[in-house]
């Protein structure tokens, strides 16, 4: 372990030995290393999840009182465009993408991925994308039309500056960042793993990576598509969804979410495949059940490719839509189910031992699992008459969001940092990071389901007195409150670990992936040699050598 | 079930302020209620079976430190997958079943109007960011006025259905009709009708607002429904159905001219005068309502002065402007707006 | 750090039993989300079909023989390229660049009829994107399409000038089979969106 670190300090000595800061800044914005893409897309998620967390806290305090007027209405409602948008585009899917750029090669045993140009195309298209999409604040204001757009809010009589030229032209060109990274993994994880690591014995998060990839691949080109009739709209005057001359504002809708239910997939499979790789090494047992697992992610994806109209329950659909897009997205829970139970089954008659990645996926597996059964609940399509977009709404997609890829999120971090930085992270900060985050994430999106039940819509930047949505929503700001110092310990943790935190070793966690069958961090070419395996828990068969997997699989 | 009759007992005794979607007062608020408290009673059951196998894993199974010895490990179990794929796929199926008969009894298509149906059509047209309601049937009598922001309807008798019929429009953006109490939400498109149906059997006031975002006054698009005794419903539909008076006193004449004279009337309408604007709300009865705004603030002389005076200070970004009356003009203006009732 | 990768590429082995290169699974994977994307704008195309309140009307507006002469060439040029490809295969470098050449100018020629074709509605019918919602899907399904065109003939000029410094070998994965491949693929779209849009939809 040591090696690793000296190795690391000599090169970054060298490197500013020889030629300074700037090389290191040349280094990083040259590099075709997936190693560091990936940690160029986690460092400017974080970032832009700073600033999307600033504004969900500027909403919250809006929201505190009644009539308040601690924003100006616009303000507030572009706020919560912004918010969701960066949390969606720059946030959730770079970070997953960003964690997959790390791992997939190491974990297949690959020394990058297939098209590393094409691979750091895909990271500068998606930051230039957000800044693009930031760059409407110069125009006097961010779009006002919230992250799903409804036309004809966003043609021009309606949205009259430039703002949503550019918040339509920053999401078509981060798109294109997403595809391409899309297109490499599936191309990677196909045609670059190592000997002997057949289609069933890639480890599970290649697995739901891949799934990931085939979504993005046909959700992302119809966004494309129906932005640009957008910017066709508004800058060349056709009719898309110009309901004024015969344009459709139902059409924008389904394009709309023919990707936007595929992307909340998009958002999940990457952390079902972070915690299937975390339960079986914490509970120190197989994970149970690998091809029904295999199978219900794949079984997960093509669903959620025909679900999309649940979004659109209150839009005036036939009975028949409504039962079938009903019945499909209920079928969803089945898979689902399937993956869930099989990690009860992993932890059940292991030896379980709760450090942080592991605090984090029982968060995951606890908060999941209620933000699953709300999803039932607005599945019912005449429940969600009632339910659709009021706060309720919006506390269940928080509950999947945070309470499922965030948590699962969390827990990779901390489970792969090791190997990235070669230090281990604080794990008195994490277990703090944690319940702080817990709690909060509790108080802040509990009280939503509340308040949407006593019927407060969404996305309005003030109520009434005297509704009983008051104290709903002071509980929920407080949560975000103690929210806030869990998002710091866990920046203050990751910046000191990197420079005081104990040195790590190669397999800190006793695991049996390939990635942790290298140094940490990594070399640039990751593995001195190719390497050959026999089933899936190569590291497994290494240290059991009496008891090998393949003799199971 | 018994939750739900509990649900109707409390309907009785809660305020307007009330919007619960659990406090329903139609026989479609209570088929949805009926059907969420099953879902929310399948769905506690899940919650507490895999909750608590999830707690016992965490609790028998944690370990401080590990010993070294790998515990046995467990490939899968085919019998065991077939038996939670299985389980679930049998709720799933139930949901389905008790979903379909929610749907049919929830939606239902709009019929022609006929005389003595004692039935109400009204079109409801969303607008940035009121209400405009077209009363056009009741009865089988044509109606044909318009009103805004305040939907009154007539109560239902066990003796007799009254039955209210809307059919949703939208002049600009998309918005949602959504009273909780009354019924689940509906949007509003532009480009497209849809419809939904009221039916109460008590009487009284009730509150929704806008559902869906629709721009910068979204947070005040409110909806207000009077529920009447089917006397008190015809006699508000008798005059909401005629002219404006015309009342001849000084300052009310002079109101009048002035509000003739300016750009007011390009949006606002009073039936029985030069006004015929359909861009803002009608006027001709607007003392018969009880808020200004779209529900935002209460209908009187002083809220109505200081609305006229400046509308962006109450409702900022709204689609009136001010026009900068003199004081004279604006109590003149105030005074003839009054004695539309 | 480019050398690194260039260490991965060569050396690292297939996976066992991967039956395409890595590039042309790329290159399948990038046509499958095209075939997402062109989906989309056809089926815009369709929910405007015939809802128009002012014309012209798509039967007015197009014009058949223009359409089959340009589709001519296009189909043709799958054809050439084809054979171009097969030059290649054969060790016939100057075949190859002879009916690529020819590829090249028939999509050229295709493109010169789509300009010529639109050049004519906007004249003679005054049919502008901004005219009706004919006019807007008309422009930006056939447009994506052209636009589609032209890429190929960017990339086909590339191709052609490597290929005189002798650099386009015949290989899977090859630059000048994924080129052809992508080429294919920009016919099969021209066939059903001139199956819709011509034939179907006038």
């Amino acid at each position: 372990m040591a090696i690793a670190e000296q190795r690391r300090t000599d090169y970054q000595r060298q490197v500013v030995a020889a030629s300074g800061w700037t090389a290191i800044l040349h280094d990083w914005t040259t590099t075709v290393d997936h190693k560091k893409i990936g940690i160029l897309y986690v460092l400017m998620s974080l970032v832009f999840l700073v600033i999307g967390g600033c504004e969900a806290i500027l909403m919250r305090s809006q929201l505190l009182f009644p009539r308040y007027d601690f924003l100006p209405p616009d303000t507030f409602n572009q706020l919560f465009t912004m918010h969701g948008t960066t949390m969606v585009f720059f946030v959730g899917m770079p970070i997953l993408i960003g964690v997959g750029n790390y791992l997939v090669p190491l974990m297949i045993g690959a020394r990058d991925m297939a098209f590393p140009r094409m691979n750091a195309l895909g990271f500068w298209a998606t930051l230039f994308g957000g800044l693009l999409v930031y760059s409407s604040y110069a125009t006097g204001g961010a779009p006002a039309i919230g992250w799903f757009a409804y036309a004809p809010l966003t043609e021009r009589t309606f949205a009259r500056t430039a703002a949503t030229d550019l918040w339509a032209l920053g999401l078509l060109v981060s798109g294109i960042g997403t595809l391409t990274a899309g297109i490499n993994f599936i191309v990677t994880i196909l045609g670059m793993r190592c000997p002997g690591m057949t289609l069933r014995k890639i480890p599970f998060f290649a697995w739901t990576m891949l799934w990931t990839s085939v979504q993005i691949l046909l959700a992302i080109p119809p966004l494309t598509a129906a932005l640009v009739m957008v910017l066709l709209d508004r800058n060349l005057g056709a009719h898309f969804f110009d309901t004024q001359n015969g344009g459709s504002a139902y059409l924008w809708q389904h394009l709309f979410w023919f990707f936007g239910h595929p992307e909340v997939y998009i958002l999940v499979l990457p952390a079902f495949g972070m915690i299937s790789e975390i339960i079986p090494v914490f509970s120190r047992k197989v994970l149970f059940g690998y091809e029904f697992m295999a199978a219900a992610t794949a079984a997960i994806a093509f669903i959620s490719m025909g679900v999309w109209s649940h979004h659109m329950f209150t839009v005036g659909m036939s009975k028949t839509l409504d039962l079938y897009f009903a019945a499909a997205s209920l079928l969803v829970s089945i898979p689902t189910g399937i993956k869930f139970f099989n990690w009860l089954a992993t932890m059940y008659g292991g030896k379980i031992r709760f450090a942080s990645p592991m605090l984090f996926a029982f968060g995951f597996l606890s908060m999941f699992l209620i933000g699953g059964l709300t999803g039932i609940m607005l599945a019912i399509a005449p429940f969600n008459f009632q339910l659709s977009d009021s706060y309720f709404v919006v506390g269940h997609f928080h509950w999947v969001l945070i309470g499922g890829t965030l948590f699962g999120l969390f827990a990779g971090l901390h489970y792969w940092y090791p190997k990235v930085t070669g230090r281990m992270l604080s794990e008195r900060m994490a277990q703090w990071q944690f319940w702080l985050l817990l709690i909060g994430f509790i108080l802040t999106f509990g009280p939503m389901h509340i308040s949407g039940i006593l019927g407060m819509p969404r996305r309005i930047y003030t109520y009434e007195p005297d509704r009983g949505w008051e104290v709903w929503n002071q509980i929920t700001t407080l949560g975000a409150a103690i929210q806030v110092p869990s998002y710091a310990l866990f920046v203050i943790n990751i910046v000191w670990s990197y420079f005081k935190g104990p040195l790590a070793g190669d397999d800190p966690w006793n695991a049996w992936t390939l990635e942790w069958a290298t140094t940490s961090p990594p070399p640039a070419y990751n593995f001195e040699q190719i390497l050959v395996v026999k089933s899936r828990r190569p590291l497994w068969d290494l240290k059991h050598p009496d008891d090998p997997d393949w003799n199971y699989e | 079930m018994d939750l739900f009759g509990v649900g109707t007992l409390l309907a009785d005794c809660v305020p307007p302020e009330n919007l619960s979607i659990f406090h329903p007062v139609s026989p479609g608020g209570r088929s949805i209620v009926s059907l969420s408290i099953l879902v929310l009673a399948i769905t506690g059951g899940i919650l507490l079976v895999v909750g608590t196998v999830l707690m016992y894993c965490v609790f028998r199974f944690r370990t401080k430190t590990f010993d070294g010895h790998e515990p046995p490990q467990v490939y899968g179990s085919v019998p065991i997958e077939v038996a939670w794929t299985a389980a679930p796929a049998m709720i799933v199926f139930i949901l389905v079943l008790v979903t379909t008969r929610t749907l049919w009894e929830v939606e239902i298509p709009v019929p022609e109007p006929v005389v003595g149906d004692n039935t109400l059509f009204v079109t409801v047209v969303g607008r940035q960011w009121w209400w405009e309601y077209q009363y056009e049937y009741y009865n089988g009598q044509k109606l044909g006025f318009t009103t805004a922001n305040e939907l009154h309807m007539p109560v239902s008798e066990a003796s007799q259905q009254r039955r209210v019929y809307l059919t949703l429009k939208s002049a600009d953006v998309c918005h949602s009709f959504w009273v909780p109490r009354l019924a689940g939400k509906t949007d509003l498109i532009p480009g497209r009708v849809n419809s939904m149906w009221l039916q109460t059997e008590q009487p009284g006031l009730y509150l929704g607002q806008c559902a869906e975002y629709c721009g910068t006054q979204h947070a005040h698009m409110l909806l207000r429904v009077n529920v009447e005794s089917p006397a008190e419903f015809e006699r508000w539909l008798q005059q909401e159905a005629s002219v404006a008076l015309h009342v001849d006193e000084a300052t009310i004449t002079r109101g009048r001219e002035v509000f003739l004279g300016l750009s007011c009337i390009n949006c606002h309408a009073v039936r029985g005068t030069g006004a015929k604007g359909t861009y803002g709300p009608d006027l001709t009865h607007i003392m018969s309502r009880a808020t200004l705004a779209s529900g935002q603030i209460p209908n009187n002389r002083e809220n109505l002065r200081s609305w006229i005076a400046d509308p962006q200070k109450i409702k900022p970004g709204c689609l009136m402007p001010a026009f900068g009356l003199s004081d004279k003009q604006l109590d003149e203006v105030v005074s003839y707006l009054e004695s539309l009732r | 750090m480019s050398s690194t990768t260039n260490l991965a590429h060569e050396e690292h082995p297939l996976s066992a039993g991967s039956i395409l290169t890595l590039t042309q699974m790329g290159m399948v994977a990038f046509l499958v989300s095209e075939v997402a994307f062109f989906s989309t704008l056809i089926v815009a195309y369709l929910t405007f079909l015939g809802k128009d309140t002012i014309g012209p009307t798509p039967l007015e507006a197009l014009s058949l023989p223009t359409a089959i002469v340009s589709s001519v060439f296009l189909l043709a040029s799958s054809g050439t390229i084809y054979l171009a490809e097969k030059q290649l295969h054969l060790g016939s470098l100057r075949g190859f660049q002879g009916w690529w050449t020819l590829t090249f100018l028939l999509g050229a020629t295709f493109l010169a009829a789509t300009a010529y074709e639109w050049s004519e509605l906007i004249r003679v019918h005054q049919l502008t994107i901004s005219r009706n919602l004919f006019g807007s899907t008309y422009y930006t399904l056939i447009g994506f399409h052209a636009l589609h065109v032209s890429c190929g003939l960017v990339a086909m000029l590339a191709i052609l000038f490597l290929s005189f410094r002798g650099d386009v070998k015949s290989e899977p994965g090859g630059g000048a089979e994924l080129v052809s491949w992508y080429w294919h693929f920009v016919d099969c779209v021209w066939i059903v969106v001139f199956c819709i849009v011509y034939l179907w939809g006038r």
